[in-house]
């Protein structure tokens, strides 16, 4: 597909997407506290977007991601957080 | 448009779902077992969600003209507990020979403990042993990754286990390039938090081929959409895609993996 095409479909989305993340980290600032992990890894992350090479995606999953082998001695829970604490 | 929905949790959805499939062109519905959100406290849970599973459900489709199939195992989610899981896994030989049973699914890791590891090796011993099909979940979010790594060792070093008979579900772009290349089925999961966008599936499918792929909308209990196939399907034509290629991912490539199964019938 032509990079005119590809806008025209997706351009507002991912405008619209961009926004929100902004406003988010503004919200984010504005309130009180201590952030937690997950604050940093997702500046990490944002950092994959400013890169030129192919595999954003890839990179973004991938530094969210838990990079350990060994599987862990028992499951905490069930739920998953969206970040690794490290 | 056709459409086979290979992965919906029909029993967390109402009647009205299936209307709405059927409507919009879906052939068949295939099930896997899983958690229902909330813990069964013995095998006998278990029980009777399979008798739902093999009985109850495929009578509420075909009111709408829709074969549903389904899969049988205890979920990652509920294998911490190694003596109930091996319960319940005693339980289900008497249910593989039931005709709408695919295989042994949805199978895998949820938060990479030794305990899931142990129950998913069981599961594939079984799988190998009755010459089943293999439906894996792959753990969500940063979780992702290391199960699935975890889950492609654990399936290659059984060497009973044929790849081309495994279907490994929710992948991602930083998984789905290994589980291609080790000669598995990848299936790819629409949803609208996590897992894939319709958008993403296509790119993934951009990237990688459509040969030995899939998408299913997993829809269940969860924020899921029910029509999710046919919105994916939407846009691949949006995306230029052809109505034929279209139709070979969404209908042709969910048939040529599952009727690997010869129980996998459409009716004429
Ligand atoms: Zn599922």
């Amino acid at each position: 597909m032509t990079r005119q095409k590809l806008l025209d479909l997706y351009f507002m989305d991912a405008r619209a997407r961009l926004i929100d993340l902004a406003a988010f980290l503004d919200r984010i600032d504005r309130g009180q506290g201590e952030a937690d992990f997950r604050l940093n890894a997702l500046r990490q992350a944002i950092a994959e977007l400013g890169k030129p090479d192919q595999g954003r995606a890839e990179r973004v999953l991938l530094s969210l991601s838990d990079p350990t082998l060994e599987p862990i001695a028992a499951a905490p829970g069930k739920g998953a957080i969206g970040a690794y604490p490290g | 448009m056709r459409y086979i929905e290979p992965h919906g949790h029909m029993v967390s959805l109402v009647t009205d779902d299936y209307l709405d499939m059927a409507t919009a062109g879906c052939q068949a519905v295939c099930e896997p077992a899983f958690w229902a959100g909330f813990d069964r406290s013995s095998a006998d849970g278990f029980h009777d969600y399979f008798c739902q599973l093999t009985e109850h459900e495929p009578k509420r489709a075909a009111r709408f003209g829709l074969p549903h199939f389904c899969w049988l195992c205890i979920n990652p989610k509920e294998s911490e507990d190694i003596a109930l899981a091996d319960d319940v896994l005693a339980l289900i030989p008497k249910f593989l020979d039931r005709p709408t049973v695919l295989g042994i699914g949805e199978i895998g890791l949820n938060k990479n403990s030794r305990n899931e590891v142990k129950v998913l090796e069981k599961h594939v011993d079984l799988a190998a042993r009755e010459q089943q099909l293999i439906l894996v979940h792959t753990p969500h979010l940063e979780d992702k990754l290391k199960g699935t790594r975890l889950i492609l060792d654990v399936l290659q070093s059984d060497s009973r286990i044929r790849p081309e008979r495994c279907i490994i579900d929710h992948v991602e772009e930083h998984t789905v390039r290994r589980v291609l290349d080790a000669g598995f089925w990848a299936g790819m999961t629409l949803y609208p938090e996590s897992k894939c966008t319709s958008a993403r599936a296509v790119d993934i499918v951009e990237m990688y081929g459509a040969e030995r792929v899939w998408m299913n909308s997993a829809c269940d209990w969860g924020v899921s959409v029910p029509l999710a196939v046919p919105y994916a399907a939407l846009e691949m034509r949006r995306r230029g895609h052809s109505a034929e290629a279209v139709d070979r991912l969404i209908y042709q490539n969910p048939i040529r993996f599952l009727s690997q199964c010869p129980k996998f019938k459409l009716p004429a």
